[in-house]
């Protein structure tokens, strides 16, 4: 197999494309550096010229209001030029291929593309092609990697548990088609927690997904029981209802995260989800708004674990 | 220049609280410059009378240099418990060489307010190699020393400060 | 033309023939293999000297792109790597645009290759009009015009109910149908096997059981039928050992695997390269090793080149949405050589695999060297070495996982009926 393409040759972070295969290390410099860039927002002028005269291109294939949004507040907190690009099918229609899109926007002297895409392995691919000036983030690939999120995802979970080592961590539901999923666990079992939970109906859950390092449980009681982390996911509307599941009633009833469910987890435990949320599909409002929630310190959160993976990037 | 030959760390920031405590008001706050500054500025606070805790500053996005040498392996948090809006602000770092570093600190605190008055403190300044207008009110020794060589602050395990000549990679 | 090939290994697996010696052709037939027939004048000598000279290569599976897809490839271009490949009869499926379904197009197909004068082209047509799985097409006319067995490509019937009328009428006629067993709904939207690489990659999966499931259906029919039916592309561990219980029942089924699923697995994906999507997708290493297994031991009958020339264009895409296949033409006979080495088969049995098996599935008299026969010849040099690289590769498809691979083993001539068609 080819090296693996998101590090230079001196093993310094090029692209961020999946935290599979990333060392432990970078991923620890990674949440280090945002703690640094959580003071920025403290500031009076909530801005770095770190990147002055930077431009960056938010490339979205697929539309996605927030997480472009959380990028954009991210790259401008670096003095960053930010210029979205929202590519919807129809353009992509008129024949000009992925990399056509990409070349043109290299010739407008672009440092960074940002890259959410419907396709599994979109930036990859995109990283392949692009001149070795050029970083690139993955903002999600179809079902494949969302990585910053899982970033921010474990930056929360250090902030509030302190250590890894001693955790375990349920995520809850359609691990099958969630890139978030996937970035969560590679995560949470490169930085050593040694019990990372997978619960969902079989339906949702990949086939082999043990392999990445993960229990599979089907019942929430058991799933839950002494975890100190709940990750819920987001449950797609058109998979509701079907042959993956019957209705969003009967998912919420088996697997909506309820005061109810919850209380089988530590009483400490602290809950999160990527957002946005399906209030009584996934997750009650009591458990959303409660206070074992930490949903929108997580949104905090993530500018700054992008304003760090951006930053060391553009360094790199 | 030999090791031996550098002043005594101790010495030079006895000295220093000597010529700045008489300077000091209430509006006074130390900030030191990650990292040899803060515990220069740590010494400092011991040693003066100041009300305020004392600041620490890390400039690394505010370097000019990120495009060559691109971001520092580990950064320290900027920690200001203080306004910095109208503050008599007296920035303390190890070593003042090129200027580039302090003019990175008078940035970063501008974008947390606007002080009434910065000053310098530094325990050597590396004369003849400025590289911008900038001057220490408060130096604790002067030095020169060849370009292929560095003055780093070290503080050791019982967190005793000492100078040292290092050669530049 | 009379052409004397001199100091060869002939290895003739039909005839059991493993010997130096020479080969002499006159009129376009096989004249002698060893001694010289009398007052036997060579116009032309070839020196075959470390090479083994075997008859022409058989291809089950070659898409020369004709008609519809010209921008991928031409009937030029492919039927060069084919001559490059040694390759000297090729079959090729019907799902060009149009499909093979009318006699208009296979008669127009066989013309513009019997032009060319090089490899023997022999259609397999469309089993349903459009290969829409709905409407039987006119296969005893397609048949007439030049077709040599009838196939749905790689689209899937979905209607059993059509599959069984279409066994049932070929067999009337005792026509082979080709059929690559896939269940339309299992394999739906999936790209990668149904592994831990497409979970760890998000790649939307086809299970192992949906060529499984599909299979069964089909050696139930077949038996149900007396239908002649040949199974392409089996990549599933689990399929061949159903065609190993189906065979020893005495059900008419053969089968063949392409060069790439001899080789690789859903590993080599890696970080999505797109040469690696292929149909059916790269399966797990159990599968693979059951695939050089069932090769070896007959289960197997013939090995392919699944030959599917794919523009840049439509390689340089993510992974789900950029083109399946490979080309294959040039590949086929080194992958073999390899699989021979490295599964310790001996070159004979190999090379039957891909000349005298194809050619009794195709219901050729074509695949081996007898006196009297077309001289259809393959001479290699089984140690030479080459590296497989875009520049290398005559074909127009520059698709291959193998690209950067060291290959042994390279075509020094290739002979159609006598002609030399191609010297390297």
């Amino acid at each position: 197999m080819s090296p693996n393409p998101q590090l230079n040759k001196d093993g310094g972070l090029r692209h961020l494309l999946t935290i599979d295969g990333l060392p432990r290390a970078i991923l620890t410099h990674i949440l280090d550096t945002a703690e640094s860039f959580i003071t920025v927002s403290e500031q009076e002028v909530k801005k770095v010229p770190l990147l002055r005269g930077k431009a960056i291109f938010n490339l979205f294939f697929e539309p996605s209001t927030r997480t472009r949004t959380t990028f954009e507040i991210a790259a401008k907190r670096l003095s960053a030029d930010v210029i979205n690009l929202n590519i919807n099918a129809s353009s992509q229609s008129k024949g000009e291929t992925l990399l056509d899109t990409v070349d043109n926007l290299s010739a407008m002297q672009a440092d960074m593309f940002v890259v959410r895409h419907a396709q599994s392995g979109a930036a990859h691919m995109i990283a392949r092609h692009v001149a070795p000036h050029i970083h690139v983030v993955n903002a999600g690939d179809g079902r494949h990697a969302h990585p910053t999120q899982g970033l921010l995802d474990v930056f929360t979970i250090r902030k509030y548990k302190g250590e890894f080592h001693n955790l375990r961590v349920a995520i809850v539901g359609d691990v099958l088609h969630s890139r978030v999923a996937r970035s969560q666990i590679h995560a949470l079992t490169t930085l050593g927690v040694p019990e990372v939970r997978v619960i969902a109906p079989k339906t949702l859950l990949p086939t082999a997904v043990e392999q990445m390092g993960v229990q599979v449980y089907h019942d929430m009681g058991q799933g839950l029981k002494d975890v100190d982390v709940v990750i819920m996911l987001r449950l797609q509307n058109e998979r509701m209802r079907g042959a993956l599941l019957p209705s969003a009633q009967e998912y919420f009833k088996y697997y909506g995260l309820t005061p109810d469910k919850l209380a089988h987890a530590h009483p400490d435990a602290i809950v999160m989800h990527p957002g946005p949320m399906n209030r009584g599909v996934e997750i009650d409002s009591a458990v959303a708004d409660g206070k074992q929630s930490v949903i929108l310190p997580q949104v905090t959160y993530g500018i700054a674990v992008r304003m760090a993976v951006m930053s060391i990037l553009a360094g790199n | 220049m030999p090791t031996h030959t550098l002043p005594d760390a101790n010495t030079l920031i006895n000295q220093l609280a000597a010529a700045i405590q008489p300077t000091l008001t209430p509006n006074t706050v130390l900030v030191g410059m990650h990292t040899g500054g803060v515990w220069a500025a740590q010494q400092l606070h011991g040693l003066l009378d100041v009300s305020m805790p004392h600041g620490d500053l890390d400039i690394s996005f505010y370097r000019d240099d990120f495009d060559k040498i691109g971001l520092h392996a580990a950064l320290k948090p900027t920690r200001l418990p203080f306004e910095v809006e109208g503050r008599d602000i007296l920035l303390v770092d190890d070593v003042l060489y090129t200027g580039r570093s302090v003019r990175a600190a008078m940035n970063a605190l501008f974008d947390y307010g606007r002080p009434a008055r910065i000053r310098l403190a530094v325990l050597v300044d590396r004369i003849g190699d400025r590289e911008l207008p900038i001057m220490a009110e408060f130096v604790g020794a002067t030095a020169s020393v060849p370009r292929h060589q560095h003055i780093h602050l070290i503080r050791d395990d019982a967190g005793q400060l000492s100078l040292k000549l290092v050669e530049v990679q | 033309m009379k052409i004397q090939i001199k100091n060869g290994r002939v290895i003739d697996p039909k005839h059991g023939l493993d010997t130096h010696a020479d080969v002499y052709i006159a009129a376009g037939k096989i004249a002698a293999i060893g001694d010289a027939p009398k007052g036997f004048q060579a116009n032309r000598v070839i020196d075959a000297s470390g090479c083994i000279v075997c008859p022409g290569l058989v291809d089950l599976a070659a898409r020369l792109r004709e008609p519809g897809f010209e921008y991928k490839a031409t009937l030029e271009s492919e039927m060069d790597a084919a001559c490059a490949g040694g390759i000297t009869s090729l079959a090729c499926p019907p799902d060009t645009d149009p499909p093979l379904d009318e006699p208009g197009l296979v008669e127009m197909l066989k013309f513009r290759a019997q032009n060319l004068n090089q490899a023997h082209v022999y259609p397999i047509g469309a089993l349903t009009q459009k290969l829409e799985g709905a409407r039987l097409t006119e296969m005893a006319e397609l048949r007439d015009a030049g077709c040599v067995g009838f196939s749905q490509a790689d689209a899937a019937i979905t209607d059993t109910q059509v599959l069984v009328r279409a066994l049932e009428y070929a067999a009337t006629f005792g026509f082979t149908v080709w059929l690559r067993p896939q269940d339309a709904y299992l394999a739906k939207g999936g790209v990668a096997h149904d592994g831990f690489v497409a979970t760890r990659l998000g790649l939307p999966a086809i299970p192992a059981s949906a060529e499984t499931v599909a299979l069964a259906t089909i050696l139930l029919l077949v038996k149900e039928t007396g239908a002649s039916v040949h199974l392409c592309r089996l990549s599933a561990a689990e399929s061949l050992a159903m065609v190993r219980r189906a065979k020893s029942d005495g059900l008419k089924v053969s089968c063949d695997v392409g060069i790439n699923h001899l080789h690789l697995t859903e590993m080599d994906i890696g970080y999505f390269d797109p040469n690696y999507h292929l149909i059916p997708p790269l399966r797990g290493l159990r599968d693979r090793d059951a695939i050089r297994a069932a090769l070896a031991d007959g289960t197997v009958d013939a090995l392919c080149s699944d030959h599917t020339p794919v523009d840049e264009d439509g390689k340089q895409m993510p992974f789900g949405e950029s083109e399946p296949g490979a080309t294959g033409l040039e590949l086929l006979l080194p992958l073999t050589l390899k699989w021979a080495r490295e599964h310790h088969v001996a070159l004979p049995d190999a090379l039957a695999r891909i000349t005298l098996h194809p050619a009794q599935i195709l219901g050729l008299n074509a695949g081996h060297l007898g006196v009297g026969q077309a001289a259809d010849v393959c001479v290699f040099n089984p140690e030479t070495q080459w590296i497989v690289a875009a520049s290398a590769l005559k074909s127009q498809g520059k698709n291959t996982p193998f690209l950067g691979y060291e290959m042994q083993g390279k075509v020094r001539a290739t002979l159609v009926d006598g002609h030399v068609v191609f010297e390297g």
